[in-house]
């Protein structure tokens, strides 16, 4: 991004092609007109190796936590919007109660309200393979192999488009997560979330 | 205190330690089957080995994309290069008439070949993209001929294992396993859109890999070496890109 913080749409996109958005940023490539009188330091190579290690991480983990998802239940039971709330009145209710900063009932905090339900399924099922998606058609040899992986997109620079502004969504949804744990009581519900075990309370289905 | 019963102690413990066996395994066979990159240790070494591998076996054979003809991007965008050295500016100012490209190592007989003796050699034309890792692209027609003809000519020994190339431009150097050097859109470049490759495009000689990143496109191709071992070129690692702290696989 620094190397490189403009964005176009289409197949292809250098400084030569007009951008559709750019950012107002020094880049650490001095063929990069940005305005700025100095170039910074170049970091793609140990960044690039992080990137590919940390998405091979998320995918292994990914596919571990979707089986286990599959198998034990959890996303039906837990996911799932539970019959009641499968309708628009309970979905607004649940949108309006967040509005106006509502706080839960004790005993409903501790599972997952409509908005959540359908905030995580998006994430884990739209967001995250959308994300692991348009990384794997900005490869010139996954494209190879299989060209309808970029093709979709309408092109390699759509696709590297698309996947940042899905990084923009997946770091927004990290921090109105952690913020709203942080509302709920951030101890209790982290040792929860790494135990398992929501203490004293009734397992959160 | 949560408590964690004996048994899913015990369960834990297993997976855990199969998983880990797992990847020794996958290790080792990583290793006999060359699936382990030049640059394969160290703490990005696993992900770096999981793309490399992951992708000699699903993509060992596919072709990069190709475009049509009006999709070539105009103009094309020439990346910065260094300032030519003197040795450069002396082969430029004749319209490069003597410049050679030499093929050694793991051959039968090492070759030196002139811009004409390339040109001779069967011709291949290819519209493929240039993609930067800095997140650029365009695409171009590409004209040379495949680099497995090059090394045909010197005669490929059966211990090749990779192809090291080198410019004219020092420390600017890089290789490819013979899964790419074999390849047919691994194109030893002397054309570019129906003229001669421009010099800020890589002319004389380029080597161009569109399976992989336009770092590996080495410009001012001048040496081609074939070996069975990277160890014996700079730090070891494969490329100076790999030396300067970039990944020596760069399909992706």
């Amino acid at each position: 991004m620094i190397s490189h913080p403009r964005f176009y749409w289409g197949e292809n996109g250098n400084v030569l092609t007009p951008a559709l958005f750019s950012f107002p940023i020094p880049s650490s490539r001095a063929t990069v007109p940005t305005g700025y009188g100095y170039v910074l330091p170049d970091q793609n190579g140990w960044s690039r190796y992080l990137h590919f290690e940390a998405a091979w991480i998320l995918v292994l983990i990914g596919g571990l936590y979707l089986v286990f998802g599959l198998v034990s239940g959890h996303f039906r039971k837990g996911l799932f919007p539970r019959a009641a709330d499968r309708s628009w009145s309970a979905v607004s209710r649940s949108l309006r109660d967040h509005l106006r900063l509502t706080r839960p009932e004790e005993e409903e905090a501790w599972s997952y309200n409509v908005l959540q339900r359908l905030t995580y399924l998006g994430v884990v099922f739209v967001v995250f393979p959308l994300f692991i998606w348009t990384g794997l058609a900005m490869s010139p040899a996954v494209t190879a192999a299989m060209p309808t992986v970029v093709t979709v997109f309408g092109g390699r620079q759509s696709a590297r488009t698309l996947h940042f502004l899905l990084t923009l969504l997946l770091v927004l949804f990290v921090l109105i997560h952690v913020g709203m744990v942080w509302l709920a009581g951030f101890r209790r519900r982290v040792t929860a979330m790494i135990t398992g075990n929501a203490s004293g309370h009734r397992k959160s289905v | 205190m949560s408590e964690i019963s004996r048994r899913q102690l015990i369960t834990r413990g297993l997976a855990a330690a199969a998983g880990l066996s797992g990847l020794a395994v996958a290790d080792h066979i990583a290793d006999r089957y060359g699936l382990f990159p030049p640059d394969g240790g160290g703490v990005y070494g696993p992900g770096e080995t999981l793309t490399y591998a992951v992708h000699r076996i699903l993509t060992q054979h596919s072709f990069a994309r190709e475009f049509s003809r009006g999709q070539i991007s105009n103009p094309p965008f020439a990346n910065e290069t260094a300032p030519p050295t003197d040795a450069f500016k002396r082969f430029e100012a004749d319209g490069f008439r003597d410049w050679k490209l030499s093929v050694d190592g793991l051959v039968g007989r090492s070759t030196t070949l002139s811009m004409d003796d390339v040109k001779r050699l069967p011709a291949r034309s290819q519209i493929t993209q240039v993609v930067c890792e800095e997140g650029w692209s365009y695409v171009a027609e590409w004209i040379g001929t495949p680099l497995v003809e090059v090394l045909n000519i010197a005669g490929l020994l059966p211990q090749a294992r990779y192809v090291v190339y080198f410019s004219i431009e020092p420390d600017t150097w890089e290789s490819i396993d013979m899964a790419d050097a074999l390849h047919q859109q691994t194109l030893v470049t002397y054309a570019m859109n129906d003229a001669d490759l421009p010099v800020p495009f890589g002319g004389p000689l380029r080597l161009r890999v569109p399976r992989q990143l336009g770092y590996k496109s080495v410009k001012y191709l001048t040496r081609v070496t074939v070996t069975d071992n990277l160890k014996r070129f700079g730090k070891g690692l494969g490329s100076a890109s790999a030396d300067a702290g970039y990944a020596w696989y760069a399909g992706i």
